[in-house]
C-alpha cells in the first residue's frame, strides 16, 4: 500500500509541475497543452468512439502479432539451444537483429504488401520475434546441468527430458522474457500504424497532428501508455508472480521473505519438529 | 542383449531416444552383480592426457554397502558415473546383471551431491518423478511415493514445494526420489557432503536403517572417513593420479553401528591410515611434478 501512496504522490507531483510550466506561459497553449485539456481531449475520445475503436484494432494486431512471434521465437531459441551450429549461425543474426529497429522494414513491407495490415504484421513480429528467440535460447541454457542429469539416471528419454525437465526449468526465464517482447511488439505496432494508416492509434496520433489538436496527440500518448501497462499488470506480471511462487524465487521488495524461503516455513518446521 | 545385427545409425538412435531399461520396478529389481572389469578412463586434459581411473576392477555382489574413499581427484566420482552410465570408459567393461552398461538407466539411480530437486514439481511429484517416466499410473506412482516418503521420515510432506524444505529434508526427498524407483544399485555421489555436521550424522544412521530395510546395494563416493566406517561393508580405498584401487578393507563391525562407538573409530582409523599414506604420498608426487614443472620452464640448462 506504501508503494501505491508513493505512486500517487509522484504522478501528483508530475501533473502539478506539468500544470505550472502550462501557466508560465512560455509556450503557446496550441503546442503545450495544460493537463486539463488532455484529460477532457480522453473523455471526448472515449465518449465519441474514437479511442475504442483504435483499441480494439490495435490491441487485435498486437495479439495476432505476438503470437506469431512467440511461436517463431520459441522454435528458433530451442533450436539455437539444442543445436551448437544453429546458435553459431543463426544466434549472430538474431543479435543483429535486435539491433536493428523493426520500423526500417516499414519501407520493405509496404512494397511488399502494399497498404494492407499484412505490412503491419511484418514490423510487429520482425520487433518481437527475436527478443523472443534470446530469452527462450537463455532460458534453456541456463537450465543446470544437473537438473538434466538426475533426469537421465532416472531413466528419461530425450523427449520426457524435454518435456518434463528441460520446458519447466527454463519456464522462468522465458515468461520473463516474454513480457519485454511484449513491449517490443506494442511499440513497433504503434511505429507501424504511424506510418501505414491503417486505423488505430498510430494512425490516431497522425490525423491528431495534421488537425494541429494537441491535446488528444498527449490523450492517445497516455492511453497507449496505460494499455501497456495494463497488459503486464493483467497478463505477464501475475503469470511471472505464479511461477516464482511456485519455484521459491522471490524477487520481492520484501526481504523477510526472502530470507523465509531460504528456512523450512515455520508451519513445516513445526511439523518436522513433531514428527522427530 | 546383443546388439549386433543392428545398423549403428538405428542404434545411435535408440541410445537417443530409450534410456536403457524402462521397465517398471518390480521387472528390473532381481538381485544383480555388478562388476567393473579393468576399467581405464582418460581425459582431454589442460596439460594433456590426464588418467582418471588406471585400470580398475571391483565387483559389488547384491545388497553389499561398498563406499569408495580417496583423495579429491582420485576418479571415484568417475567411476560412479561410469557405472550410472553418464559417461564411457576408455578401456575395460562394466556389467550388471551380465548385461553391459552402455547409457543411464533407472536400474542405476544417482543421488548426487546436491539434491538436485525439481523446484516445479511438489515433494511427492519429485518423488514420483521416475515412475512417471515409466509410464506408471497416477494413483499407483503416489501410494508408492508416499510409502518412500514415510521411509525417509517425510510422510506429511508430500504437499509440501521444495523450496519450503530445509537442506537435510531435501536430501531425505532425494533419497526417497531414488529408491521409489527399487534399482538394482543405487550410486550415492557425497550425498551429504554439503549437510552441516549434525543434519549429516542423522541422514548417515537413516540410511544406515533404510539399507537394513531395503537390503539394496550400494556404492557411495565419500572422502569422509567417518562416513564409510559407518555405512560399508567394504571400503576400496584410491590411489590418486592416476586413479587405482590401493587397498581393501572390510568392517565387520555388527548394525545397527553407533557413530561414536569405539569398534567405530577404530574402523576410521584403519580407513585413515591407508588414505593419510595416500595423501602424503600424492602431496610428495605433486611437489615432484611441481618442481619439475618449474626446470622444464625456466629451462635448466640456463642454471648450468
Amino acid at each position: 500500500m506504501v508503494v501505491a501512496l508513493k505512486r500517487i504522490a509522484f504522478y501528483v507531483g508530475l501533473v502539478a509541475i506539468w500544470q505550472a510550466l502550462y501557466a508560465s506561459g512560455r509556450w503557446s497553449p496550441m503546442l503545450f497543452p495544460s493537463p486539463g485539456d488532455v484529460w477532457s481531449a480522453l473523455l471526448d475520445g472515449f465518449r465519441q468512439g474514437t479511442f475504442p475503436t483504435a483499441i480494439k484494432a490495435s490491441l487485435q494486431r498486437v495479439v495476432i502479432g505476438f503470437i506469431i512471434s512467440f511461436f517463431l521465437g520459441v522454435l528458433m531459441g530451442t533450436a539455437m539451444a539444442r543445436w551448437k551450429s544453429v546458435q553459431e549461425t543463426l544466434g549472430s543474426l538474431v543479435l543483429g537483429m535486435q539491433s536493428l529497429p523493426s520500423i526500417c522494414w516499414a519501407p520493405l513491407a509496404l512494397m511488399w504488401f502494399g497498404l494492407q495490415d499484412t505490412a503491419i504484421l511484418l514490423v510487429v513480429v520482425l520487433g518481437s520475434t527475436f527478443s523472443v528467440t534470446e530469452a527462450t535460447y537463455a532460458g534453456f541454457r541456463n537450465v543446470p546441468p544437473l537438473y538434466r542429469r538426475a533426469a537421465m539416471v532416472m531413466g528419461a528419454t530425450q523427449m520426457q527430458l524435454l518435456r518434463r525437465v528441460l520446458i519447466p526449468a527454463a519456464l522462468p526465464s522465458i515468461v520473463t522474457g516474454l513480457k519485454l517482447s511484449w513491449s517490443f511488439a506494442w511499440r513497433s505496432l504503434m511505429a507501424g500504424e504511424l506510418i501505414a494508416s491503417l486505423g488505430g492509434f498510430g494512425q490516431l496520433l497522425q490525423n491528431f497532428r495534421e488537425t494541429f489538436d494537441m491535446p488528444s496527440v498527449v490523450a492517445v500518448m497516455v492511453v497507449i501508455v496505460a494499455i501497456g501497462l495494463l497488459v503486464n499488470a493483467v497478463v505477464f506480471r501475475p503469470l511471472e508472480k505464479s511461477i516464482q511462487r511456485r519455484w521459491g524465487i522471490t524477487t520481492d521488495d520484501r526481504q523477510s521473505d526472502y530470507r523465509k524461503s531460504r528456512r523450512p516455513a515455520a508451519s513445516i518446521q513445526r511439523q518436522l519438529d513433531i514428527a522427530q | 542383449m546383443s546388439t549386433l545385427g543392428i545398423p549403428a545409425p538405428v542404434r545411435r538412435w535408440r541410445d537417443a531416444v530409450l534410456p536403457q531399461s524402462r521397465a517398471l520396478p518390480a521387472e528390473r529389481s532381481a538381485p544383480a552383480t555388478l562388476r567393473v572389469r579393468s576399467v581405464t578412463k582418460t581425459f582431454h586434459g589442460a596439460g594433456g592426457l590426464v588418467t582418471a581411473l588406471d585400470d580398475v576392477s571391483v565387483e559389488v555382489q547384491p545388497g553389499e554397502f561398498v563406499c569408495l574413499v580417496g583423495p579429491s581427484g582420485c576418479g571415484k566420482s568417475t567411476l560412479l558415473n561410469l557405472i550410472a552410465g553418464l559417461d564411457h570408459p576408455s578401456q575395460g567393461q562394466l556389467m550388471l546383471g551380465g548385461q553391459a552398461i552402455e547409457r543411464p538407466g533407472a536400474d542405476r539411480v544417482v543421488m548426487f551431491q546436491e539434491p538436485a530437486l525439481f523446484p516445479w514439481l511438489n515433494v511427492r511429484d519429485n518423488v514420483a518423478f521416475g515412475l512417471t517416466l515409466s509410464g506408471m499410473r497416477r494413483a499407483q506412482r503416489y501410494a508408492r511415493a508416499e510409502q518412500y516418503l514415510e521411509l525417509v521420515g517425510l510422510g506429511q510432506f508430500g504437499r509440501a514445494w521444495v523450496h519450503e524444505l530445509s537442506g537435510g529434508m531435501k536430501g531425505r526427498v532425494a533419497l526417497a526420489r531414488a529408491l521409489v524407483l527399487d534399482p538394482r544399485v543405487l550410486l550415492m555421489d557425497e550425498p551429504f557432503a554439503a549437510l552441516d555436521a549434525q543434519t549429516r550424522d542423522r541422514l548417515l544412521l537413516e540410511l544406515q536403517r533404510i539399507w537394513l530395510e531395503t537390503g539394496k546395494t550400494i556404492v557411495f563416493v565419500t572422502h569422509n572417513v567417518r562416513e564409510a566406517a559407518v555405512l560399508a561393508n567394504r571400503v576400496l580405498v584410491f590411489s590418486a593420479r592416476p586413479g587405482r584401487i590401493k587397498a581393501e578393507i572390510h568392517i565387520d563391525v555388527p548394525r545397527p553401528r553407533e557413530l561414536k562407538s569405539p569398534e567405530m573409530l577404530a574402523a576410521a582409523n584403519r580407513i585413515s591410515a591407508e588414505l593419510e599414506s595416500e595423501v602424503t604420498i600424492s602431496e610428495e608426487q605433486e611437489m615432484a611434478t611441481a618442481t619439475a614443472r618449474n626446470f622444464a620452464s625456466h629451462g635448466l640448462l640456463w642454471r648450468l
